[in-house]
């Protein structure tokens, strides 16, 4: 019985009340004033040293965004968000861009380190095996602290590096490809990021390179009243493969905090995207006070012939998510996924799903949502699967499954299925169960608690999603999701 | 910024001019106008439902209604009617409207069944019953609803139809709704069932035009069912005029152990939305919503449905079945609302598409909105072409293409006719499907479209 006690005493050892990684790191912040003007979009700029055309691009956006409003269609409840009074902008005065770790300081290292995100190459390398590293990208509140294997991966023709430093470097890149995917005006959210967005991860991928290790970034936001609006840019060239992790954590906080992030996948011909969120940002407390709003537009265009985009997304954190991670099927024979496991407790509030858009011939997706529901959260799925007149011969497989633990909750499926084209075949599925009781007894008849007999049968639930991320993930994702659903029976 | 008005259309601005002219003459008690009134008001303020409904996504009524047609009146003994109606043959009782007027002539209520009252819609409407304005106002989720409101603003006729506890119909009641086709106008009818408790009975509703000259309809059917009671409902809407506009909303409340099931068949019906709002009472109640729908050249065909789980222990069905050939376009949208009480809930909806060429469109949107732990509940959507293997197995035994196709699509719609549990109406409902099929060969070949 060695393996389940290890078991019982990793899951007692944390309180689901104590969020793992609420944790303030006390450090010297610089920041522009509260609210959003141009002067705040201008500072912003500055502060980056952005080139003019980057200045006006965000100027632009910004002077769109005051002229929409925000959507409210999405099946969730929060009182207005005033963005004045958020910080846009919020800097480690020590930062900026070190050169090496050791200019790093050492009180962000030790967040880093308590996250146990590995930032040290050799930390890294010891004790693991070579074809497991990662190479990670952290962010700090508004910058980028530091990237590593940086060198490594250049070898190889890798660009991987935060985007403030491809504005720099990689200026025709960056132009040729920024907002193709998700257009400045996309929606309420988007503008505002194009007009505020900070940092975050910029990849390329040449012709035909495979890249040589796991790409990661780590977002954190730590100082108070701030939003977080991080960019990033995936562009893999024909032929190529990246498989990239993004992980999120936020300190306790009784205020709740923005995040509005916008995430651009290109993928060229034969090329393929792999792109994991492990996402726990601090959800709140059980009663729905504090928490992260975490609004996001992720979209992935398969814009080469037999193109690949896939989105794995284990969502358990944030007070509020809304979020569609979606594929663009444009290139013929290009292929979308979407596997999903949103688990809410407390007083969460989760709207998530993705869309698959199928303009390409003999275009193929499929969709693997998995919530779960407990406490007095609420769930929905809400998902478009469409094919377009020429999109002959789509094809897509669409499978959304709910768990509902204890009477508070709810779990919604809000799928729309459009089928333009008289050679598409399209299948949609949907349950909502609870538990099974025959199964929970069946489970705690050989000496399981009735809280283990949940994790266990929930981990079954959802392992066709945790399947699709990479090791080290999974294990993490396991873990999460059994914290998560701690004190919801019983 | 600027306040906006919002601007009419052509046709909304005609309504609005069409219900101050006739609304003096509009049958009611003073509750029942209060009723119109606000229900008109309610028209006025969102128009005629459009795509920013989330309800309406894919039914654009605005877009459809370039102009209100005027409102039929009255018309004379209809020798096209009588035709018709001798040949359709129907067992039992029936009650006949004509453009939206009840026409006791062409109507059987000389042998009524006991324990049947039935009356003209005009008559109720101006009763002294005290709970009329909750019968015709039905289910909380059909509130709101802009074609409903408009129904209930501007409805003219129909039949009131009250079954006694108990009573067990051996041959079913049909309303037949007769367009008579023979110049544009618009309609606006409505009927009401009301089933005692531990009653059986069998509702057939028939909706078909006589004529080539477009008709507006908007009608209505309300039932309420009494506890232990057992109800099938049956629709055929078929034969419409080219460039009909069509929308029938069904609203349904059921008792307590009751069973309710609704059949509905749609061929030839132009442009076509159909909205079933259905509510459980009581608890321990079944509920079966299928249909077929059969589309081609440029028709559309709408199937939207709320199913409202407001109490524990309901059984809910849902299957429909869409053939889709030509232009035409199909809309499916299922929502199953299981309250936070409403535990032990066991739902099931699915929906089949078969696209048969290029050029078919289907919408699907099947929802559930679940709030109760202990509950099962699923959905299906599928869209696809017919089965390759299933036409060579066919033919491989020696049957022609078309003959082929036709006995694969014939089948495919079988599993949702099967339903029909009265096997003289399974036989017209299958008729009217041959005949369909029939058409469809004689105008192009299934087999070179697909």
């Amino acid at each position: 019985m060695a393996a389940v006690q290890e078991t019982i005493d990793q899951v007692k050892s944390i309180d689901v009340t104590e969020y793992k990684y609420g944790f303030v790191t006390d450090i010297e912040m610089e920041k522009p004033a509260k609210g959003l003007t141009e002067d705040t979009v201008r500072y912003i700029s500055a502060r980056k040293n952005e080139p003019d055309w980057m200045l006006e691009w965000r100027l632009d956006a910004f002077r769109r965004w005051k002229t929409m409003t925000e959507p409210n269609w999405a099946r969730v409840n929060y009182p207005p968000i005033d963005y004045q009074d958020i910080y846009y902008y919020a800097a480690p005065k020590s930062g900026g861009s070190p050169k090496s770790l050791d200019e790093v300081d050492p009180a962000i290292l030790e967040t880093y380190k308590k996250l146990g995100i590995p930032l040290r190459e050799q930390e890294i390398l010891a004790g693991v095996a070579p074809e497991n590293r990662v190479a990670v990208d952290a962010v700090f509140d508004s910058v980028s602290v530091v990237t590593t294997f940086k060198k490594e991966l250049a070898e190889a023709g890798v660009i991987f590096c935060s985007i403030s430093d491809a504005i720099h470097e990689h200026p025709e890149l960056v132009r040729k490809y920024l907002a193709t995917v998700v257009p400045v005006t996309d929606n309420y959210f988007a503008t505002l990021n194009c007009a505020v967005f900070t940092d975050g991860s910029f990849v390329y991928i040449p012709k035909g390179v495979r890249c040589p290790m796991e790409l990661s970034t780590y977002f954190r936001i730590n100082e108070q009243n701030t939003g977080q609006f991080e960019r990033t840019l995936i562009i893999a060239d024909e032929g190529s493969y990246v498989s990239y992790l993004e992980g999120c954590t936020a300190p306790k906080r009784d205020e709740n905090q923005l995040h509005a992030a916008v995430v651009e996948l290109i993928a060229l011909d034969d090329a393929e995207i792999k792109y994991s969120t492990v996402q726990n940002w601090y959800p709140g407390d059980a009663e729905g006070k504090g928490g992260i709003y975490n609004f996001v537009t992720k979209r992935g265009d398969c814009r080469g012939r037999n193109s690949k985009i896939s989105w794995t997304q284990v969502e358990t954190g944030s007070a509020i998510t809304w979020k569609y991670p979606s594929c663009i099927l444009r290139g013929d024979g290009s292929r979308g996924e979407f596997y999903s496991i949103a688990v809410s407790n407390g007083a969460q509030q989760v709207d998530s799903g993705t869309k698959m858009i199928h303009l390409g011939r003999n275009t193929t997706s499929k969709i693997i949502a998995k919530g779960i529901a407990a406490g007095k959260s609420d769930s929905t799925y809400r998902g478009m699967v469409s094919a377009h007149r020429k999109a002959t011969g789509a094809r897509n497989f669409t499978n959304c499954d709910s768990l509902l633990i204890g009477d508070q909750c709810g779990a919604h499926t809000v799928p729309y299925i459009e089928a333009k084209t008289g050679s598409a075949i399209f299948e949609h599925e949907a349950t909502t169960s609870k538990i099974g009781e025959d199964q929970l007894f069946y489970c705690q008849q050989r000496g399981l608690s009735e809280e283990e007999a949940v994790a266990l049968i929930v981990n079954g639930f959802v392992k066709e999603v945790l399947q699709q991320l990479p090791m080290e993930f999974a294990v993490e994702a396991q873990k999460l999701i059994t914290i998560s659903l701690e004190g919801s029976v019983g | 910024m600027a306040i906006v008005t919002p601007l009419r259309t052509a046709a909304e601005q005609q309504l609005v001019e069409q219900f101050a002219n006739v609304k003096a003459e509009l049958p009611g008690a003073p509750s029942v106008r209060r009723l119109r009134e606000a229900a008109f008001a309610g028209f006025e303020a969102k128009g005629l439902p459009n795509r920013r409904l989330e309800a309406w996504r894919y039914t654009d009524l605005r877009g459809l209604l370039r102009e209100a047609k005027p409102l039929a009146r009255p018309a004379a003994d209809n020798a096209a009617a009588r035709a018709r109606l001798a040949e359709l043959n129907l067992p039992g009782v029936r009650l006949v409207l004509v453009d939206g007027n009840f026409a006791p002539a062409l109507s059987t209520l000389a042998e009524l069944p006991a324990g049947i009252v039935i009356q003209p819609l005009t008559e109720a409407l101006v009763s002294a019953r005290s709970d009329l304005p909750r019968i015709l106002t039905g289910p909380v989720v059909a509130e709101g609803d802009a074609g409903l409101m408009l129904n209930t603003a501007l409805m003219r006729d129909g039949v009131f139809i009250e079954i006694a506890d108990g009573v067990d119909l051996a041959e079913p009641i049909a309303i037949v709704s007769l367009s008579s086709g023979e110049a544009e106008a618009a309609f606006f009818h409505r009927s009401v069932v009301l089933v005692g408790a531990h009653a059986k009975a069998t509702i057939v509703e028939i909706s078909e035009s006589l004529g080539a000259k477009a008709a507006q309809i908007n009608g209505a059917l309300i039932f309420e069912t009494g506890d232990g009671s057992e109800v099938q409902h049956l629709r055929l809407v078929t034969r419409q005029a080219e460039q009909s506009v069509q929308v029938l909303s069904l609203l349904a409340t059921v008792g307590a152990q009751a069973k309710f099931d609704s059949f509905a068949l749609a061929c030839d019906a132009a442009t076509l939305r159909q909205q079933h709002f259905v509510r459980y009472a009581g608890e321990h109640s079944e509920i079966g919503l299928r249909g077929v729908n059969l589309i081609d050249r440029t028709e559309h065909t709408d199937v939207t449905l709320v199913m409202d789980h407001a109490v524990p222990h309901g059984t809910s069905r849902e299957l429909f079945k869409t053939i889709i050939g030509g232009e035409g376009t199909g809309v499916f949208q299922g929502k199953v609302i299981v309250r936070q009480y409403a535990q032990k809930t066991d739902g099931g909806m699915k929906s089949n598409t078969l696209l048969l060429n290029d050029g078919a469109t289907m919408f699907n949107k099947p929802e559930l909105e679940i709030f109760a732990d202990d509950v099962v509940c699923g959905h299906g959507a599928t869209v696809a072409q017919m089965d390759a293997d299933q036409l060579f197995y066919l033919m491989a035994r020696g049957l022609p293409r078309q003959q082929a196709e036709a006995l694969v699509l014939q089948a495919f719609a079988g599993e949702a006719v099967e339903f029909v549990q009265d096997e003289t109406l399974r036989e017209l409902v299958m008729a009217e499907i041959e005949r369909w099929l029939q058409g469809r060969r004689d105008t192009v070949s299934v087999g070179e479209a697909g």
